[in-house]
């Protein structure tokens, strides 16, 4: 956690030949080139000679982009300004992104002797993080820590929040902060100027300029996520129901200390889920590997805390359109598109519900024998499978949306429910196997619930990874690297969507 | 309408003798050619010089006024051969389009060109894309100009200099009968900066009034024996005629003291870069006044024999700093040096790599390690004896992201490669090959479409070895831009004419896009000064498609699914042509944006669409951005610890173009999105129709929430 020191009103050091040098590292369409022009703007009219360069083209199309800038006081002749930044030799760097500012230390345009990097500490995806399966996000703390060894002073916050609170974009919050950086040669109202006399959207601009500037004047707190205390919702209700849920969490209290914070999570959901009584039998399925003490026993209960409340809460016709038509929902859609008295908000759900999902929602004896039958299944899909948009703030597919949401009491007897059931079943027992005998492969067994999510294809292509990942394990049980090998093919599972990854997982360990 | 509009900035192309102009690269060039009495102007767009065509078209009211006729031609061989103005005619022409693409698809017409000799004054910009921030292979340009014998110039690059550049270049191919090509790079192009301007001059002879006398000179068509007979004079008299200019007019230039031990020989381009790695080894000051002997090649073809070796005579050695490969001027000096027996040792590439771009880090080494081994005694000591290490940095270059181009937000293009992969996904992976384009982006993750780019309007034709079909059709993309510069002829005539059983894909998004959104021959505005609206549709049928899609929606996936399955299973074994036309969404939003918010603050109803994600029904699998990749489409950790991976979130810079929620439907991928239209200034019927929707739906929430159990808010 970077917290940025309140700046001391220090006057700029140009470097050793009068250049001030300056390269914004930028996202193509974030602006760079805006912020650009008004440090231009700013040295001429300071009496500066100024230069500055850019490249368009393809490259400004969602890709890193270079702009550079460089000044000195106007003299007795035209000063040479280079056209590019070189590593070891730059004075000011502005990162319109955490990566982008990574990307700038690795160039080498960050050195401790001189450089002072401004950057703002959002996140915008590449799109190879965003692309897998699991998590692929690159490691912020690390170009965090790689900045302070770097940069001789580091200024690092939330600018595109600031910049998005005030109607504007990110190039005025970076303004605003590299004035309030003194590392430029000029006060503040020069940088108001320059804005202005850009002439287009000046009002915002400087709005969000102060707010970069006071922002990085105070020495705001680094963190892109704020820190807030773990949520932990109480239960409303009828008072009956409230009692039973008293006496669930009494007996989830009883749990090993450290899985007890996601147990509850885990409790809820289910509950939330179903019932009260899905509840108990939550922590039915959770009691075989509640064992406390033993050694990795604590991670092992974690782990089934949380897997098992997510297989428990699988995404069904009746979970989506019970989520569909929460208040919660609302608030959330309200809080994110924010309409003023004189707009209002038609919302649009995209549904595609297959053959599977109708069939699901039968009788579990009926939609067997549906299931059963490629015919029947494919005169389903004839009949009902296509793209459904349904007007939700509207009454009437609210009202379809809401029954079906209703539908928690009949869930029980659905055919999915029987399918969930018996696979969850089947993948508890053979956790439960070698919960005494090898707590890291039950865990490791466990885990591999985080393969199985998405819905229709992306569900299948997930279950049958888990089917792949756990028939392996089955056969390497006996080794005494059965965990990790099982944590290399969940982890492989996770890197592509096609299984590329785990194939090679799996041959590697067949080789062993 | 091209991306980015030079109204405002066109006005300072009026200014007269004396005063001072203030701004970028590209409109310094438009003003010199105004100041060389340009009786014509053409060219074609593309990095980094499209924006010279944007200021060309922005400035046509000046152009007019002054009498200079602007083209902008249909491709870089149709720009040269407008050149041929100059062949008989004493008028000044110049062209623009970037380099060394640009130059090659040129190279037929350029050939021409430089044979039969120019009698007017003839230019050509070039943008030379090479380097950070190119787009295409990295070539020189250079290379063209050896071998058809024109002369390339190579300024400085500030704006007096180029400026300069420009009305040199004309006067040494008037000097010459050589057409003349002007060299800017990728940053020149947009570097800022002052000049003193003087008054523009309107042409002696403007193409029009020419048109009352036309000239013709038999003597200066290619034919036999003429043709033999351009080879001799380009040999006898026009390089001996270029190089008593240049030396005459002092082109190139020197710094630094007259006598020196070393001396460094370097393109115009470079000066800046030299310069800077210099300062750095405290042998310039911040004006360029160096220690170090420079020979500035401002014109680096041809080499000035004379020039070259009065400037190696009397030194120790000699640095060439030439960007790109291979290094003719080099190889071209060296040889000078060897038949001279001037006994100056040469070096270069020994000392800075042979390929990439001399960046300045590239630059301050190669010099340095040319001064430890020639003069070690004009190094400061600190570079002699270093005496501290240089900090530690952490490496992360195993963390950073890599991130390559790619559609912007609402693109038109996505839903098509979305449907094409969605398809691909039922019928199996088909031979794809791309062309020059926005579209080309499709290669890349998450589609990883197309496997091939063999240059602008070819992409098609790249796949016509796979014309006669096979088990699964051939399937090629190509842009409405390079379907006009080229794609017409060499890609579907060609396509026609050999019976192709394959499959070409016309992605027409109105504008030539990827080079900022000028207009083609089917774009749909409504241009003052050109032809638009000329269906890409009836363009096609006329070379003799029989088979032929539209689709005037893109973001219809299920629609573009559905034509793509009928492509490649029809038995119709001709080929099939399908044109997907959707407005870039850059240009669109550029052009709607102002309107809409007018029609808001007017009080009119408009209707903003946006998306959004349920993030308790998304269960983080991303497949949805393994179908987009749209930058608005990104992912959010949620504050949930039974959630391992972060769940997609669409952020406020969503356009609405329902790429997200089409893609769900036809992939059947999740009910996880949500359509949420903003009605501004709704009807009062609308209004209370809402409202009373609303407390019904609050009513029948909080009855739910009263009679089970809920947490967090849940009411």
């Amino acid at each position: 956690m970077t917290v940025q020191q309140p700046i001391p009103a220090e006057v700029a050091k140009p470097s050793p030949d009068g250049v001030i040098k300056v390269a914004i590292m930028a996202v193509g369409g974030q602006g760079g080139g805006v912020l650009t022009r008004w440090i231009e703007a700013l040295a001429r009219a300071q009496g500066y000679a100024c230069q500055a360069t850019s490249v368009a083209g393809v490259a400004q199309r969602t890709g890193a982009t270079i702009y550079y800038v460089e000044m000195a006081r106007t003299g007795s002749a035209q000063p040479v300004f280079a056209l590019a930044p070189s590593s070891g030799d730059v004075d000011i760097l502005i990162a319109s992104e955490l990566m982008e500012a990574g990307r700038a230390i690795a160039r080498g345009f960050v050195t401790p002797d001189r450089t002072t990097l401004i950057a703002s500490s959002h996140r915008n995806l590449a799109i190879s993080e965003k692309c897998a399966p699991g998590d692929g996000t690159a490691d912020a703390t690390e170009v965090r820590a790689a900045a302070e060894v770097a940069a001789a002073r580091f200024i690092c916050f939330d600018m595109e929040e600031l910049a998005v609170e005030s109607g504007s974009v990110i190039s005025a919050t970076l303004f605003g902060a590299l004035a309030a950086s003194g590392c430029l040669p000029f006060d503040k109202g020069a940088f108001e100027d320059a804005i202005r006399s850009g002439k287009r959207g000046v009002e915002s601009s400087l709005r969000a300029f102060d707010a970069g500037f006071h922002a990085c004047l105070k020495g705001v707190q680094a963190s892109s996520e704020p820190e807030r205390p773990p949520s932990s919702p109480g239960a409303s209700g009828p008072v009956r129901l409230l009692d039973r849920w008293e006496s669930l969490t009494r007996r989830a209290a009883d749990l090993p200390e450290p899985a007890r914070p996601i147990a509850f999570a885990g409790l809820r959901k289910v509950v939330d889920f179903m019932d009260a009584d899905y509840g108990e039998e939550y922590l039915d399925r959770l009691a075989p590997f509640a064992i406390s003490g033993s050694l990795g026993g604590n991670e092992l209960t974690k782990v089934a805390a949380k897997y098992i409340a997510n297989a428990m809460a699988y995404d069904d016709v009746i979970r989506v359109a019970d989520l569909k038509t929460r208040a919660a929902r609302n608030g959330r859609i309200a809080a994110e598109i924010a309409t003023g008295p004189q707009q209002i908000l038609h919302l649009t759900e995209y549904m595609h519900p297959r053959a599977e999902e109708i069939v699901g929602l039968l009788p579990a004896r009926m939609g067997a024998r549906f299931a059963a039958s490629p015919r029947a299944m494919a005169r389903i899909d004839r009949w009902f499978a296509k793209g459904r948009r349904l007007r939700s703030d509207r009454l009437g597919p609210f009202l379809l949306l809401y029954a079906l949401g209703g539908l928690k009491w009949y869930r029980r007897r659905t055919r999915r429910h029987a399918v969930e059931q018996a696979h969850l079943d089947g993948w508890l027992s053979r956790a439960a196997r070698f919960a005494d005998a090898d707590p890291a492969l039950a865990t490791e067994i466990l885990c591999c619930g985080r393969l199985i999510k998405g819905y229709s294809e992306t569900y299948a292509r997930g279950l049958s990874k888990f089917d792949k990942v756990l028939g392996m394990v089955d056969r390497v049980a006996d080794r005494t690297d059965a965990a990790s090998c099982a944590r290399r093919l969940r982890e492989a599972a996770l890197l592509d969507e096609e299984g590329e990854a785990l194939n090679d997982a799996v041959r590697a360990i067949e080789a062993l | 309408m091209a991306e980015r509009s030079f109204k405002a900035e066109v006005e300072h192309l009026r200014l007269g003798a004396g005063e001072t102009f203030t701004g970028e690269g590209i409109l310094a060039i438009t003003k010199a050619l105004l100041e060389s009495g340009v009786g014509y102007v053409g060219g074609y767009q593309g990095a980094p010089i499209s924006h010279l065509m944007d200021v060309l078209a922005d400035a046509q009211d000046l152009l007019a006024e002054i009498g200079v006729r602007f083209e902008a031609n249909a491709s870089e061989a149709a720009a040269t051969a407008m050149l041929a103005a100059s062949v008989h005619y004493p008028i000044r022409g110049a062209v623009t389009y970037k380099g060394p693409v640009g130059v090659n698809v040129a190279s037929d017409a350029l050939a021409n060109l430089a044979s039969s000799g120019v009698n007017g004054g003839a230019l050509i910009v070039l943008g030379e894309d090479y380097g950070e921030g190119s787009s295409i292979m990295q070539e020189r340009s250079h290379a063209f100009a050896m071998k058809s014998q024109f002369w390339l110039l190579d300024p400085r690059p500030n704006l007096p200099s180029i400026v300069r550049a420009v009305k040199q270049g004309f006067e040494l191919s008037e000097a010459s009968s050589t057409p003349v090509m002007l060299m800017v790079r990728i940053r020149s192009c947009h570097v800022t900066g002052q000049f003193e301007t003087a008054d523009n001059i309107p042409p002696p002879l403007t193409v029009r009034d020419a048109l009352a006398e036309p000239r013709k000179d038999f003597r200066r068509v290619v034919l036999p024996p003429m043709s033999y007979a351009h080879e001799q004079d380009k040999i006898e008299n026009r390089w001996p005629a270029a190089e008593a200019f240049i030396a005459k007019q002092a082109l190139n230039e020197r710094f630094g003291p007259q006598q020196g031990k070393v001396g460094i020989v370097l393109q115009g381009g470079m000066y800046n870069g030299v310069i800077r790695a210099l300062q750095r080894l405290g042998l310039a000051d911040l004006y360029g006044k160096t220690d170090v002997p420079l020979h500035v090649l401002n014109v680096t073809y041809p080499l000035v024999q004379t020039e070259v070796l009065d400037f190696a005579r009397g030194k120790d050695a000699l640095l060439v700093v030439e960007e790109g490969q291979p290094e003719f001027i080099e190889q071209s000096i060296g040889s000078m040096l060897f038949r001279e027996r001037v006994q100056t040792r040469l070096m270069g590439k020994d000392v800075l790599p042979m390929a990439g771009e001399y960046t300045g880090q590239v630059l301050h080494e190669g010099m340095t390690a040319f001064l430890r081994e020639t003069a070690p005694d004009l190094l400061p000591g600190q570079v002699r004896a270093p005496n501290r290490d240089a900090p530690k940095i952490p490496d992360l270059s195993t963390t950073i992201p890599v991130r390559p181009p790619g559609f912007c937000t609402g693109c038109p293009e996505r839903p098509i490669f979305a449907a094409l992969k969605i398809v691909q996904r039922e019928l199996g992976e088909h031979q794809i090959t791309g062309d020059i384009g926005c579209h080309l982006f499709a290669s890349l993750p998450p589609f990883e479409i197309g496997g091939s780019t063999m240059g602008y309007g070819l992409g098609p034709a790249s796949n016509s070895a796979f014309d006669a079909g096979g088990d699964r059709r051939a399937i090629s993309i190509i842009g409405d831009g390079g379907f006009w510069h080229n794609g017409l002829a060499s890609s579907i005539g060609n396509m026609v004419f050999n019976r192709a059983d394959s499959v070409a894909v016309i992605v027409d998004n109105y504008y030539s896009a990827a080079t900022g959104g000028q207009d083609v021959p089917s774009s749909r505005a409504s241009n003052p000064t050109r032809a638009t609206n000329n269906p890409i549709g009836a363009a096609v049928r006329g070379v003799g498609v029989k088979w032929v899609r539209e689709i005037d929606r893109t973001y219809d996936v299920p629609r573009m699914c559905e034509v793509f399955r009928e492509a490649l299973t029809t038995d119709y074994d001709g080929p099939k042509v399908i044109i997907a036309s959707s407005e870039c969404m850059l240009n669109r939003q550029r052009r709607e944006k102002p309107l809409r918010q007018e029609a808001v603050n007017a009080g009119r109803r408009v209707v903003v669409p946006r998306f959004g994600v349920d993030e308790d029904i998304c269960t983080g699998d991303h497949a949805c951005i393994r179908l987009s990749g749209c930058p608005s489409l990104s992912l959010k950790k949620l504050d949930d610890p039974l959630r391992d991976d972060p769940v997609a979130h669409i952020d406020q810079t969503c356009v609405g173009c329902g790429n997200c929620g089409e893609v769900a439907e036809a992939a059947v991928l999740c009910p996880s999105f949500y359509r949420a239209d903003i009605v501004h200034n709704p009807t009062g019927f609308e209004h209370w129709r809402a409202g009373l929707a609303a407390r019904l739906i609050r009513w029948l929430q909080r009855r739910r929430a009263r009679q089970s159990l809920s947490f967090g808010g849940a009411e």
